[in-house]
């Protein structure tokens, strides 16, 4: 390892080279270590589920007794809070994003804005949930509804929604625009039939990717009031609501061995769900993305 | 706000003076129409409920926790080191908390930080572009994982483990909790250090291989520094994520306020004792709901300071280039 005295140049290189490749080395292994603890995660849940994950298991009402436990409603209610998260922050995300990129003028208003979001994107989701418990479930006596769960949710992933439709937006050449001025369409022309069908596969990568956010909350549902013991599936949107992540944190949180296993049959449905949905996302990215490099 | 700014308006009145195709109507009648108007408006209005959903957090927060510190004098909140909000004896030293989140917050800073620096210089400097296309969306299948299910590994995967390593380890306790979390940011730690990484000129990596450095020391010794705002801003916004955690410390860390740096205790995380309060029926009114206000008055407060510090780092280093 010391310098020797003929070439001592070449063989520090030799050296050098040597502490590079280790370094790659290291830095190879803290970046599998990510990925090595996601696929021992997931093979943990799926053999711990198998017992469990059944027909009857997604079919079945919550219950006391273990063995005839089942997630329908919180299923259910999961995909009503999605349904109507989707509703309420879309349309507001979009909305939102077009002002701030194709209307407003550089200025203090648009840089508060742009300043707000960045910080709320930052708020932790249990905050959210103290929002909406105080605005909508007593404040607006929405009551412990779907509602209120998918008002708060809205609240939460609407930066995320904003700011991914900002970059979608960002993302069409100006060229585009300016050809559609030239003809003689008005702004609001240009955008709806211009930038907002170009920006569309952007926009929905980062809408699904927000969705997937909120159906894997369950702070802010606690906090709201999502009931941990919901023995009916809802039928309307201010009904009481249970939802999969609520589930999940109610069985984990029992000491019993079976309960556990119900968390991850759980788990493994709530998963399949999410992977569903960023494979979506990626792929559809992945594919404009080709697109518009081979374009 | 008035005049639009493109696009560029013709000299209309003269077109009409002259007889021509009245060209103004295409100005005033269509595109100041009052449906342009409108849409303007009703798209600026949309991206105002941002700027509301702060003040109505902030209002929440100070308002609610107004009867609180009515009761409970500030000298008592940041002076006590108890938090017994049950207890017949009530006591609330929002020290005992926030020495519970800081526990666990530390822990995960030491997994994360290094791993994700780690893995953004790979991904940025060695990785292949094959490499990369597998290791980016594993990073965010990772980073999409809800905080419930890390909850869930964490106390029945990696505590048991844990107690296998350390004799006498209790089921609740601040280490498993805070490697989790610790596991939890790393992907943000990596994808936001690896943009700044990707944003520091080529040239300087060039020159430094033209001066006869090799790989590792062009990376380490100048792009990682130069690159530095960029990280220090991902590990900022990564440790106030780790604060502002819920799930894993509620399932994990336990639900005893303590202060103490042992992270074989079992503490309390102030989002952990937001949720106990929460899901128990506490009745409105009493002065352990309304603990919950002040106390995720203190957690907001927290986190927005280091929130806009990273933002002002990001925006500063960026102008940099």
């Amino acid at each position: 390892m010391e310098p020797s005295s003929n070439g001592s140049f070449n063989l520090r290189r030799m050296r050098r080279k040597r502490v590079g490749l280790i370094l790659a080395g290291v830095l190879f292994l803290a970046t599998i270590f990510g990925i090595v603890v996601l696929v021992t995660l997931l093979v943990d849940v799926v053999l711990t589920s198998v017992p469990w994950l059944d027909g009857q298991f997604l079919g079945s009402l919550p219950s006391r007794n273990p063995g005839e436990a089942g997630i329908q409603s919180a299923l259910v209610g999961s995909l009503w809070l999605m349904g109507l998260t989707a509703l309420i922050s879309v349309p507001l995300g979009v909305a939102s994003a077009l002002y701030l990129e194709e209307y407003a003028q550089d200025g203090w208003f648009l840089r508060l804005i742009q300043v707000n979001i960045a910080n709320l994107a930052g708020v932790p989701s249990v905050v959210y949930g103290i929002l909406g418990l105080a605005l909508f479930v007593r404040f607006a006596a929405l009551g412990n509804s779907l509602l209120s769960g998918a008002l708060t949710l809205s609240l939460l992933i609407l930066p995320i929604i904003i700011i991914s439709t900002q970059e979608a937006l960002r993302s069409i050449p100006s060229g585009i625009r300016e050809s559609a001025y030239a003809l003689g369409a008005t702004r609001w022309q240009v955008i709806y039939s211009h930038v907002l069908p170009m920006a569309a596969p952007g926009i929905m990568t980062g809408v699904i990717l927000a969705l997937s956010r909120a159906i894997g909350e369950t702070a802010p549902l606690i906090l709201v009031g999502a009931l941990t013991f919901v023995p009916f599936v809802p039928q309307g949107a201010l009904d009481q609501f249970t939802a999969l992540p609520i589930q999940i944190f109610n069985w984990t949180a029992r000491p019993q061995d079976e309960f556990r296993g119900l968390a991850a049959a759980a788990i493994v449905v709530l998963m399949i769900l999410l992977f569903t949905m960023n494979l979506t996302a990626i792929l559809l990215r992945n594919y404009f993305e080709e697109r518009r490099a081979g374009a | 706000m008035s005049t639009p700014s493109s696009p560029p308006t013709t000299t209309a009145e003269d077109a009409t003076a002259r007889g021509e195709r009245p060209a103004a109507d295409l100005r005033q009648r269509v595109y100041d129409s009052p449906k342009e108007q409108a849409i303007k408006y009703a798209l600026g209005a949309c991206a105002f409920i941002s700027v509301l959903t702060t003040l109505g957090i902030a209002a929440v927060l100070i308002i609610e926790s107004i009867p609180f510190f009515q009761s409970v004098p500030f000298s008592e909140f940041f002076g006590d080191t108890r938090w017994t909000p049950q207890f017949a004896d009530k006591h609330f030293g929002i020290w005992a908390l926030l020495s519970g989140t800081l526990l666990v917050t530390v822990i995960s800073a030491v997994v994360a930080l290094p791993v994700g620096l780690a893995s953004a210089i790979f991904i940025s400097e060695y990785a292949s572009k094959w490499v990369r296309k597998v290791l980016k969306p594993g990073l965010e299948l990772l980073a999409g994982v809800p905080t419930v299910v890390y909850g869930y590994f964490a106390l029945t995967f990696v505590t048991p483990l844990l107690q296998a390593a350390i004799p006498g380890l209790g089921v609740y306790n601040a280490l498993s909790g805070g490697i989790v979390v610790g596991i939890m940011i790393i992907p943000m730690v990596a994808s936001l250090s690896e943009d700044a990484l990707q944003a520091v000129p080529d040239s300087l990596g060039a020159a430094a291989y033209a001066l006869g450095s090799t790989k590792y020391e062009a990376v380490v010794r100048v792009k990682v520094p130069a690159a530095f705002g960029g990280i220090m801003a991902s590990f900022i916004l990564a440790v106030s994520r780790a604060i502002g955690e819920t799930m894993i410390v509620t399932l994990a860390a336990g639900a005893t306020p303590k202060l103490t740096l042992d992270p074989r205790e079992s503490i309390q995380a102030m989002t952990a004792f937001i949720v106990q309060v929460s899901k128990g029926d506490t009745p409105q009114g009493t002065i352990e709901y309304q603990s919950i206000f002040a106390v995720g008055l203190v957690l907001f407060l927290i986190t927005l300071a280091m929130n806009i510090v990273a933002n002002r780092i990001t925006r500063r280093y960026q102008e940099q280039y």
